[in-house]
């Protein structure tokens, strides 16, 4: 049995927001199953006992003054957005019709 | 005047004592590349405009009698995943295609502050993802050594832009090898610092637990003039270290191996790794003891789980991190018609802005950190991480500095790798692990394979010992006199 169906992949896809074409759920499909069968292999090792590492420098919470520091304008905040309209970021419709 | 074949250290000093100027470096290597960059590629933005102006303005600043930068006309490329205000930055994404920052990365203000001349933007595997430079949205690029063939990545614009003298220096990241692996590939010097050495505000994060910049030049001490620029507590990076940098300069400028113990990780030998791979690691483990090393065998044996690891740990980081390309602040927007939703654009734009290797892994972090999978995936990735960085404390109780070879193998052609993951992962086998527990890492140049193609030898050092890495590095490079040129 594969590792992951078409449909998990295609379920994947959409939780990712990204509108795969039929050709490459199918690609994927094959090419995470070999994926996922090789590093199965993590659940080998590494016992019970073993504490769990998400990052090389162990660091406390790590704080600031709370004085103001100069950030970006408005202006340069919406330089580089797609569209733009009365000083805000214009993003298409939230809610569904239905 | 060419300058081309000046070392970065001679350049800063020459233009300090005013034997030549900084436009003049400046225009010799914006020419290199202008005549060979058609075939190779590195570059996805020269700032002609900005560097002469750069220049010009170290000029100036000499004639008034001011104090220079340490690098003061040094002409640096700079990969295109750290921002630069003013100048493009794509990530080698169409999803970023055309996009101005609007503030510098620290790293690229560290650059500015120490004179450095920005020449350009190199090219890149997508987001960072690859061992290749294949899996840039703007084409491959090419290895000076062999057009026909990879020069590595993900940071293979940087490593070409150094090996083809297109910029004396340059920046690349380094997430599983990104900055070793290309080094290697092209016959050039590249660092991977302590993880936290260098700052990471405005590298555009692959896998934020992994991500480290750091520098490729030609020769050991050039690469130490850099890094000690680079590197440094950034208030704007909570996981950077606040410690004083490593004394990397002062190490280069003195690699006595005498009674260093160099210790060979045993996993990392052997018939995974091409003939004259092994035989010139062999060689150069000889030089080295002759230097006055020590050479010990150490045992690592998690080792051989640390790729499974890493491709549950890397995939889960970004596609988290890429969940920022929505389409709604700034980047690609594909499919606004005025009827479709904001989940329909972001759908279609993520569609048509990502490149197949980023779909991939975004899908496999997404079900790796998924629930019902969670721990049989990540969890015990990160267990083995834990594992991996015990080996390695083992292994730092017996020897100073650890070797192996930088890659299995010498570069191989264009397209042969490219829809086959597995294959291509095992590029990185050899430098995962020191990403994983946060320790750095350089790549040299020590030979040429049968078909003259070069050979990288890795070191690795302790957390915050990356000055060992160039005394190591420094030795290594006296003893064998690597004069080859592509």
């Amino acid at each position: 049995m594969p590792a992951i169906s078409r449909d998990e992949v295609a379920h994947l896809a959409r939780l990712a927001r990204l509108d795969l074409s039929d050709d490459e759920l199918s690609h994927y499909a094959e090419q995470l199953d070999v994926i996922l069968t090789a590093v199965t292999r993590v659940g080998e090792v590494a016992a019970q006992d073993v504490e769990p590492m998400s990052h090389p420098v162990m660091l406390d919470n790590v704080f600031r003054a709370d004085v103001l520091q100069p950030g970006l304008t408005a202006e340069e905040a919406l330089s580089a957005a797609p569209a733009v309209e009365d000083s805000r970021f214009r993003v298409p419709r939230i809610l569904d019709e239905e | 005047m060419s300058f081309s074949y000046t070392n970065a250290v001679d350049l800063a000093a020459g233009i300090a004592a005013g034997d030549f100027s900084a436009r003049e470096v400046a225009t010799s290597f914006l020419d290199r590349i202008a005549e060979t960059d058609d075939q190779l590629n590195a570059f996805l933005a020269v700032d002609v405009s900005g560097a002469l102006a750069t220049a010009d303005a170290i000029d100036a600043a000499r004639a008034r009698g001011e104090a220079l930068g340490p690098l003061a006309g040094v002409p640096v490329a700079v990969k295109d995943v750290l921002t630069t205000k003013g100048l493009p930055t794509t990530c080698g994404s169409k999803m970023l295609e055309g996009w101005i920052p609007a503030y510098d990365a620290t790293v690229t203000a560290n650059l500015r502050n120490a004179g450095a001349v920005i020449i350009g933007k190199t090219n890149m595997d997508e987001f960072a993802m690859g061992s290749s430079t294949e899996n840039s949205a703007f084409g491959p690029t090419r290895n000076p050594w062999d057009a026909g063939r990879i020069p590595g990545g993900s940071s293979g614009g940087s490593a070409v832009a150094v090996a083809a003298r297109q910029a004396p220096l340059s920046i690349g990241t380094d997430t599983g090898g990104s900055i070793r692996q290309p080094a290697a590939m092209t016959g050039v010097v590249g660092v991977k610092p302590t993880y936290g050495g260098v700052s990471r505000y405005g590298l555009v994060a692959l896998a934020s637990s992994l991500d480290q910049a750091g520098p490729f030049a030609t020769t050991v001490a050039d690469a130490a003039m850099l890094h000690a620029v680079m590197a440094g507590h950034d208030p704007r990076d909570s996981t950077s270290i606040d410690a004083p940098v490593p004394p990397v300069v002062q190490a280069a400028a003195n690699p006595d191996v005498k009674g260093m113990r160099i210790g060979v990780v045993k996993q990392l030998t052997g018939e995974g790794f091409q003939r004259e791979v092994r035989e010139h690691f062999q060689e150069s483990l000889d030089a080295l003891a002759d230097a006055g090393a020590e050479i010990v065998e150490v045992s690592c044996p998690h080792f051989e789980y640390a790729l499974a690891a890493y491709y549950l740990i890397l995939p889960s980081e970004a596609s988290s991190n890429l969940a920022k390309f929505d389409a709604m602040r700034y980047g690609l927007r594909v499919g606004d018609d005025g009827d479709r939703s904001v989940e329909q654009v972001m759908a279609l734009t993520r569609e048509a802005g990502f490149g197949p290797e980023v779909k991939r892994r975004i899908m496999l972090g997404t079900y790796a950190l998924s629930s019902g999978y969670y721990d049989a995936y990540y969890g015990q990735a990160q267990k083995v991480r834990t594992l991996i960085a015990n080996d390695f404390a083992a292994a730092f109780s017996q020897a100073d500095v650890l070797a192996t070879p930088t890659a299995p193998t010498t570069a191989f052609p264009l397209g042969e790798k490219v829809d086959d993951p597995l294959s291509m992962y095992l590029q990185d086998i050899a430098t995962i692990p020191a990403n994983l527990a946060g320790i750095p890492g350089m790549s040299v140049p020590v030979g040429l394979d049968d078909q003259g193609l070069p050979i990288g030898l890795q070191f690795m050092a302790p957390a915050m010992a990356d000055d060992r890495l160039y005394v190591a590095g420094g030795a290594l490079e006296a003893a064998i006199g690597w004069e080859a040129r592509p």
